[in-house]
């Protein structure tokens, strides 16, 4: 009873790091992942060769390496050190996570994104040229609303990935849940019980984003659930809106 | 910067990366096999619905996938840290609870970590073998385990290889956390060479490079298994 007046106090407190890195890191990283997916479907031949070469690099070496390269190994190229904006941004612990964070999940979206948009049939892009339609028009209606209602599910576990991935920032100095529970852990020696209050915070924090999306799924997916309830809608309406 | 690179090979560190290598490799491909076990066996109580083990094996699976790989990690290290130095140095081999005990919890722990995975990618292979497949097995009168081995099993194992291939990928990634509780592979024999040379970049650049040489050539195995699997599928 003791531990957990002690305990949970101090691990909401990391609880706060956790959802505000996880948060920065996801805004930054979708975007990213956005422009890679968009970088890998155009027709120029640079463009997909980094955004294929960034992805693999990003996704086929560990998140540690990643966040100790720009948290001990950045500082020693002079170039950024010698910069004001990017030494502003690798001297910071929390500051360096969430660039790593965010540069790591933009690799895992922008292959989510690439999937659900080539699941866009291409007649519906091809209807929406012969409209008229401006290409950005054209994606803000058409491709990017049926891409991201494909991709919404692998995003889902993305997201879970990077509240999992926020954890390594405790590795940099960052005392965000893990690095508050290991600091418990090693004061208290109750480790069974400090995981456990970790862990739940770290299992609701999921449900919580799996409930999140499930609601955006379902407001995404509004047009089947009113045809399944047999309410007449107007077929092909062409009102997608996001 | 440019002869940060001869240092390196002058002070034998080549060797060393290449050691600790080595080690990410056994602790990637032994916790691998336990985790395979561990999930073949979860898999196949999930996917029966045999009623209170599913809900252990549901227990486990949700925290294991939902609380950071770390926290697992540091459960498993500092929990039985003190047990087992205490074990080892009645028995006197303190020596070895430098070397020998990081290695067996690190496989514990990713084994665990990868366990998990691997149950949700088999339940999810076992769940998509028809089941008239199985109905017709049992119409023949072939027994319980044969229905296992020559039914399910080839079934289950093609369709779980994709699956099979994203664990390992981050089991290989995973392994590299076992470094903060000390275990000299890759990761930390990397990290060790950086404090000691003082050049952090170009070591954590060589160990990203060898990572992503070992998940690009378990990749193209991967790929060339597939295929191969396809091909026998098709004739």
């Amino acid at each position: 009873m003791e531990l957990i007046q002690l305990a949970v106090p101090v691990l909401l407190k990391g609880l706060w790091v956790t959802a505000a890195l996880t948060l920065v890191s996801v805004l930054i990283g979708f975007n990213l992942g956005l422009g890679l997916a968009l970088m890998r479907l155009s027709s120029n031949r640079f463009a997909i060769g980094f955004a294929k070469y960034y992805s693999n690099v990003f996704r086929g070496t560990p998140l540690l390496v990643q966040i100790f390269i720009f948290y001990y190994g950045l500082g020693e190229v002079s170039l950024i050190r010698n910069n004001a904006v990017l030494w502003w941004v690798i001297s910071d612990g929390s500051r360096c996570a969430v660039l790593a964070l965010a540069l790591n999940t933009a690799a895992y979206t922008s292959e989510i994104l690439r999937g659900g948009l080539m699941s866009v049939p291409a007649g519906l892009v091809e209807a929406a040229q012969a409209c008229g339609m401006s290409r950005l028009l054209r994606f803000r209606r058409i491709e990017f609303p049926l891409a991201i209602r494909q991709a919404l599910p692998a995003y889902g576990n993305e997201l879970i990935l990077v509240v999992k991935g926020t954890s390594l920032a405790s590795t940099i100095t960052v005392l965000e849940i893990t690095g508050y529970a290991k600091r418990l852990m090693s004061q208290t020696y109750a480790i069974f019980e400090i995981f456990a209050i970790a862990g739940m915070l770290y299992l609701v924090v999921n449900l919580l984003l799996v409930a999140a999306v499930r609601s955006i799924e379902r407001y995404l997916m509004r047009h089947e659930a009113r045809a399944r309830q047999g309410v007449s809608t107007p077929l092909l309406d062409g009102t997608v809106t996001v | 910067m440019e002869f940060g690179l001869w240092q390196i090979w002058d002070a034998g560190w080549v060797g060393a990366i290449l050691r600790g290598a080595a080690v990410t490799i056994a602790v990637g491909l032994l916790s691998m096999v336990a985790g395979l076990l561990i999930g073949i066996a979860c898999g196949l109580i999930k996917w029966a619905r045999i009623f209170p083990l599913s809900l252990l094996v549901d227990g486990y699976t949700s925290v294991v996938r939902g609380v950071p790989e770390l926290l697992v990690i540091y459960l498993l290290f500092f929990s039985s840290v003190e047990f087992v130095t205490k074990v080892i140095t009645a028995f006197g081999y303190a020596g070895l609870a430098e070397s020998g005990y990081a290695f067996v919890i690190a496989v514990i722990a990713i084994g665990a970590i990868s366990g998990a995975y691997s149950t949700e990618v088999i339940r999810g292979a076992l769940a998509s073998i028809p089941s008239g497949h199985i109905e017709a097995a049992r119409a023949l009168g072939l027994p319980g385990s044969r229905i296992f081995r020559r039914i399910i099993a080839p079934q289950m194992l093609r369709i779980a290889v994709p699956g099979i291939n994203n664990v390992w990928q981050t089991t290989v990634k995973d392994t590299a956390l076992v470094s903060v509780v000390g275990l000299q592979e890759l990761m930390r024999t990397s990290y060790i060479g950086a404090n000691s040379t003082r050049h952090p970049f170009i070591f954590y650049l060589i160990a990203a490079v060898v990572y992503l040489v070992i998940t690009l050539v378990s990749q193209a195995g991967f790929d060339g298994m597939e295929r191969l699997l396809r091909l026998r599928a098709r004739r």
